[in-house]
């Protein structure tokens, strides 16, 4: 059984830890591209950061609900979208372009409302397919509408910075919009919103009958999401310059992030982080390395299958788990507070059950 | 117009035929098993591709070759099965199923890039260039054959699933696993084999679909699983009628509004998925979902 | 809080299987209604409609004189009925806490409820654990703890005593009471008829659906009717202990 530690110390240097590891990873990575300022280097940091952004906003969603998504690249391809036909239709170059970066957010916000009130009605797995349709009919839409430029795309308008230090603003600006989410992230998980979206993975009927308005608070959790995936979508095509319906509706885009949140733990906090961080730039330099792309795309489908067949509640749970154990054992004592002792215990058949994740 | 609505309809038909095979097995996997193989789609371009090349390669005639192609699927799906599906447990594990068939989706289609690259392949057998005058208007023979040997494979599977033990013994795991389990069923053999027979009607399916769709590459999986999985919501997960009367349905109608304008007569699939979903999310035939999440 | 639940005219039919069939019952304001019947009589369905996870072919719902017919289950529980489940439901990986806090809401006077009640099932050391953790005798206490929490006027219990040990049973049964004298409404489904006597005020009796007996328990321990529901037509009307057989 999991009883946290109830000791002052225990609790202080676990609450110490909470704060300080995320401080030292955020001036980590402020630090970064001063350090490392190759133009490489930051652009594999870049890359990190609008997937650290991307895979907490889709675990936002999905890993809170547990209503699993593989079709976020529809918001992060309406944020390109956006953003691209926006400087196009009026005639934004330079800076003025990032000003647009609201609007890709609320654009994906608002299409995540009809795309929710048709895909949250089913049950979760039919969802799953669902969500892969509707991926499938946006992507139709950016291929044949005009207005999206067809097969051959939209290009992105002129941004005439240094090239040596063109990527710093890009990625300044990823850092931002990575760390604000994680902290929403964090402050949902809190929050009364949060335990309702927790109690509705757990038993969405159940959760129903004890007040809690289902569909309100799945869509809600959409909108969030969608509208930060909109926006990380925004910047990267301003980033990398182009929209096309291929790169901005990618089926792999979807695979990774559910990869990232399965791989660092679904339903945390930090799981997508860490999946982010280390499986983008892994990813990128895989790419790099086997210049033949499909390589990449089949160790992907590997990495992801060896996830969830041997991590399958993800790096960090494994690890609090075994934390705990180790803690447990470690201050065996007679009286301890490890209440498996006893104690005013109601039951005389009480036998855990197992941990659940 | 109207003279080629005729053909149009005709050619839907013919299609659907096709498309209702691999639904089938699709909705059969669904049944048994409560997970959407959402790499049926590749897998039929993979049973595409083993067929071009016995077919080109070794000389063997496209439907003589389906005694090798669809053994070799079956093998395939069984394989899935046991490595990526059964190992997989805990209270997720339907929706884990379906994300691990993602996976593989991906893989194979990554595979496929790599062996024959992204350029289009066809499949013809020689004496299939003829067609016949019907009602005004000329259907290819090969049209015919593979409705066909699409009408035979759907036979095939409805006599094993109605006229043999084993067939039984998955329309009791289909009903409830449980129960099937408690009477002496062997549920994961049956779970096993149902996902090898899903896989295998692949191969008839890709052989078909190559020999009429006028070509293929690795890219067509997410044209054939975006398909796929709007005719089986619509007709009902895990109705075999509703597969069968969805596919012909929709391809019909696609081959029709294909007359008009090409590029968005997928969009009708999709068109008439959200609208089914949005009035009755089951679909047309499908079991009303009890089981909760 | 309290109020009365009644029924009018139920009936419930899943294809060819009439589940509810003109089910007129009450659970009348303050008292602790037993609702008894062989299984296969409608009980958990009669529930489900109820409480809005099943929508009734016919027939009306009032909760305190006020029609709630066809209200979703969020609605129901937000005018005051709740209920527990057959195989009992709990948030598995949310901690005991969190588990309350769903229903009692975050807010200061929610927390303060939600570890009352935890300390009244006497579950409350355990507050900081999964659920999931539990056994099935404190997912029990768990669970009516849960409807509990936003002090419902009236509680549907189904089986709460089911596969319970004697002592626990007692228990449950002690703390049913404490809340029907501050005026809570239960209606509890059981079969276990030591339990449904020895607590509840008022018995009825549902058989194919429909409502064959109601009244005091001990008007329908020897109500022939009601042998008849369990055991099939029985042309000897003798004095009996009422109950199902196999019931000790």
């Amino acid at each position: 059984m999991t009883t946290p530690a109830t000791t002052t110390t225990g609790r202080g240097r676990r609450a110490a830890l909470a704060v300080a590891g995320p401080a030292v990873l955020l001036a980590a990575a402020a630090l970064f591209p001063l350090v490392f300022s190759s133009p490489l280097a930051t652009t594999y940091g870049f890359d990190a950061l609008i997937f650290v952004a991307a895979a907490s906003a889709w675990n936002i969603f999905s890993g809170y609900s547990g209503y699993l998504s593989l079709g976020h690249a529809v918001f992060f391809g309406t944020g390109v979208y956006a953003v691209a036909i926006g400087a196009r239709d009026w005639h934004l170059t330079g800076d003025a372009v990032f000003g647009l970066l609201p609007l890709a957010a609320a654009v994906a916000a608002v299409v995540a409302v009809p795309v929710g009130l048709v895909a949250l009605r089913v049950r979760r797995h039919t969802f799953v397919v669902i969500t892969i349709a509707i991926f499938f009919i946006f992507q139709l839409m950016a291929f044949n509408f005009s207005f999206t430029g067809g097969t051959s795309g939209i290009d992105a308008p002129i941004l005439n910075w240094a090239a040596a230090t063109y990527n710093d603003p890009f990625y300044f600006l990823a850092l931002v919009i990575a760390t604000a989410t994680v902290a929403l992230s964090w402050l949902i998980r809190r929050s009364r919103f949060g335990l309702q979206l927790r109690a509705i993975r757990d038993d969405e009927d159940r959760a129903r009958g004890l007040g809690v308005h289902a569909m309100r608070v799945k869509l809600a959790a959409l909108v969030i999401s969608a509208l930060i995936t909109g926006l990380a979508g925004g910047l990267w095509y301003y980033f990398i310059a182009a929209a096309h319906p291929q790169s901005a509706f990618d089926p792999l885009f979807d695979l990774s992030l559910a990869l990232m949140g399965f791989f660092g733990g679904l339903g945390t906090v930090g799981g997508p982080v860490l999946g982010a961080i280390i499986l983008e730039p892994s990813q990128q330099w895989l790419t790099v390395q086997f210049t033949n792309d499909y390589l990449s795309e089949i160790l992907l489908g590997v990495l992801f299958l060896l996830v969830i067949l041997f991590l399958p509640r993800g790096v960090l749970p494994t690890l609090a788990e075994r934390a705990g154990r180790w803690r447990a054992r470690s201050r065996r004592r007679p009286d301890g507070p490890d209440a498996a002792a006893g104690g005013a215990a109601v039951q005389p058949d009480r036998q855990p059950e197992g941990t659940a994740s | 117009m109207a003279h080629q609505i005729y053909p149009a309809i005709a050619d839907g038909i013919l299609g659907g035929g096709v498309y209702a095979l691999m639904a089938v097995g699709l909705t059969l996997i669904f049944g048994v098993l409560d997970i959407i193989n959402v790499a049926q789609g590749i897998l039929v371009v993979v049973g595409g591709y083993l067929s071009y090349v016995l077919s080109v390669h070794l000389h063997i005639d496209l439907f003589l070759g389906l005694l090798i192609t669809v053994p070799a699927m079956f093998v395939l799906g069984l394989a899935i099965h046991t490595l990526v599906i059964r190992p997989l447990r805990g209270a997720e594990r339907t929706s884990m199923s379906l994300l691990a068939c993602f996976a593989v989706a991906i893989i194979a289609e990554g595979a496929l890039y790599w062996i024959f690259g992204p350029n289009v392949v066809t499949l013809t057998a020689s004496y299939v260039r003829s067609s016949i005058k019907v009602a005004g208007f000329y259907i290819s023979d090969i049209y015919l054959y593979c409705f066909a040997l699409a009408v035979a494979a759907v036979a095939v599977i409805y006599l094993l699933l109605y006229r043999t033990r084993f067939g039984r013994a998955v329309r009791a795991t289909m009903q409830d696993a449980t129960a099937a389990r408690l009477i002496g069923i062997d549920v994961n053999r049956v779970a096993a084999l149902t996902f090898g027979i899903g896989v295998a009607v692949t191969a008839a399916g890709g052989m078909a679909y190559g020999a009429t769709s006028g070509g293929f590459s690795p890219n067509s999986g997410y044209d054939l699983i975006s398909r796929l999985l709007a005719i089986i919501i619509l007709g009902g997960l895990g109705s075999i009628g509703g597969a069968l009367a969805a596919a012909v349905f929709m391809i019909t109608v696609e081959s029709v509004v294909d007359i008009w304008s090409p590029n968005w007569a997928v969009a009708v699939f999709y068109a008439a998925l959200v609208i089914v979903l949005t009035v009755r999310p089951s679909g047309l035939f499908g079991r009303r979902e009890v089981r909760a999440q | 809080m309290t109020a009365e639940l009644r029924t009018e005219g139920i009936s419930k039919a899943f294809g060819g299987v009439q589940a509810v069939d003109d089910c007129t019952l009450s659970a009348a304001a303050g008292a602790i209604t037993g609702l008894i019947g062989p299984n296969g009589s409608g009980k958990t369905t009669l529930f489900n409609i109820v409480t809005g996870y099943e929508r009734a072919d016919t027939g009306e719902v009032y909760l305190a004189g006020r029609r709630i017919t066809g209200a979703s289950a969020q609605r129901v529980f937000g005018l005051g009925l709740a209920r527990t489940f057959q195989l009992t439901r709990i948030f598995p990986r949310l901690t005991l806490l969190e588990n309350m806090l769903v229903a009692a809401g975050g807010h200061a006077a929610g927390r303060r409820r939600a570890h009352e009640l935890l300390e009244f099932t006497g579950i409350d050391q355990y507050a900081g654990a999964l659920a999931g953790t539990l056994s099935y005798g404190q997912r029990k206490l768990l669970e009516l703890a849960t409807v509990l929490a936003a002090e419902p006027a009236v509680v549907l219990l189904d089986e709460p005593a089911g596969g319970v040990n004697p002592t626990l049973i007692q228990q449950l049964a002690d703390r049913i009471r404490d809340l029907n004298a501050q005026g809570t409404t239960f209606l509890i489904v059981e079969h276990n008829m030591e339990f449904v006597m020895g607590l509840c005020h008022q018995v009825t009796v549902l058989d194919h659906g429909t409502v064959v007996a109601a009244g005091p328990p001990a008007d329908i321990a020897r109500d022939p009717r009601v042998l008849d529901a369990y055991l099939g037509t029985v042309p000897d009307t003798g004095p009996d202990d009422g109950g199902e057989p196999g019931d000790r």
